[in-house]
């Protein structure tokens, strides 16, 4: 890695980490390297979904893993590009324990000329015991954000 | 279970938008639930919190799909009466189009209605609902002692 990507992957960090989305569910980005992305999320009494049992809302799930998987996609770039998620599939293990901190992982598996792939887990302290698996396809924009149509 | 008992209005008119009240991720994100010709309707007003890019802006995919299973699951209870909360399996969400910063709406029907398993279509648009910014295809556990 070159000093002027390092420098980017730390900007890239601070400034996903303060997405309006990501910084209302006070979430951090812990780690962000070419290899591996990670963000967590404090358990907290408005991600929860079930109020009899406190369990957090898959939504929180699925949002921290679109995150941290954009974030592992633009951590593999070599060139600083415009990306946009295609789709998620996400397979929820268990479900997650009232009261623990939520950490979402991702790695990017392959970036190719408009597409780039990736995978990803999320868990409470043990990865070997996720709550759920990810798997996602992200579009490249080289030429920046599409200008939006009437017809679009 | 209290939370069912006032989305199903104890045997009466169903109530989908206590039901939404009740969930407090929902509460936070300011989902509001209607009822429009026999299927629920989340309506999602745009605020700052959702938003995923300051650039566009745009909001958060983790809104967009959100708003998806949350439409899935509340069709499931107020369709099938199930007496628990239905338990995500997995999901599929396929953007579209990038969410704008305004109101956004989602619905969903059920494709498929098996003993223990549903399957749930869901669709979100904005301004228009024929150019849809994304959907989801998922599958839930049901407790079906109604059925």
């Amino acid at each position: 890695m070159t000093d002027e990507w390092i420098t980017r992957l730390n900007q890239l960090a601070r400034h996903m980490g303060q997405t309006a989305y990501i910084a209302g569910l006070k979430g951090e980005v812990l780690e962000l390297s070419p290899e591996r992305a990670r963000l967590r999320v404090p358990y907290g009494p408005d991600l929860v979904g079930d109020p009899d049992t406190g369990v957090v809302h898959g939504g929180v799930i699925t949002g921290m893993l679109d995150h941290t998987c954009g974030m592992a996609v633009s951590a593999a770039l070599k060139n600083p590009m415009p990306i946009a998620t295609l789709d998620l599939r996400i397979d929820y293990m268990k479900p997650a324990k009232p009261g623990e901190d939520l950490v979402a992982e991702a790695e990017c598996v392959k970036v190719g000329h408009e597409i780039a792939f990736v995978r990803g887990l999320a868990h409470q302290g043990s990865r070997d015991q996720p709550i759920a698996l990810c798997t996602g396809a992200f579009m490249l924009m080289p030429g920046g954000y599409p200008v939006p149509s009437p017809s679009s | 279970m209290e939370l069912l008992a006032r989305a199903l209005g104890e045997g009466h008119a169903a109530d989908p938008g206590a039901l939404i009240a009740a969930i407090p991720y929902c509460r936070y994100l300011g989902v509001r639930g209607e009822l429009i010709d026999g299927a629920i309707v989340l309506v999602l007003p745009f605020a700052e919190r959702l938003i995923g890019n300051p650039m566009i802006p745009a909001l958060h995919g983790g809104v967009i799909g959100s708003l998806l299973e949350t439409a899935a699951i509340a069709q499931v209870i107020y369709e099938i009466r199930v007496p628990k909360l239905p338990k995500p399996v997995d999901i599929t969400v396929d953007y579209l189009r990038s969410g704008k910063a305004v109101e956004s709406r989602a619905r969903a029907r059920i494709a498929r209605l098996g003993r223990r398993v549903v399957n749930v279509h869901a669709e979100m648009w904005q301004d228009d609902e024929t150019k849809p910014i994304a959907n989801l295809r998922g599958h839930f556990l049901i407790e079906s002692t109604k059925i």
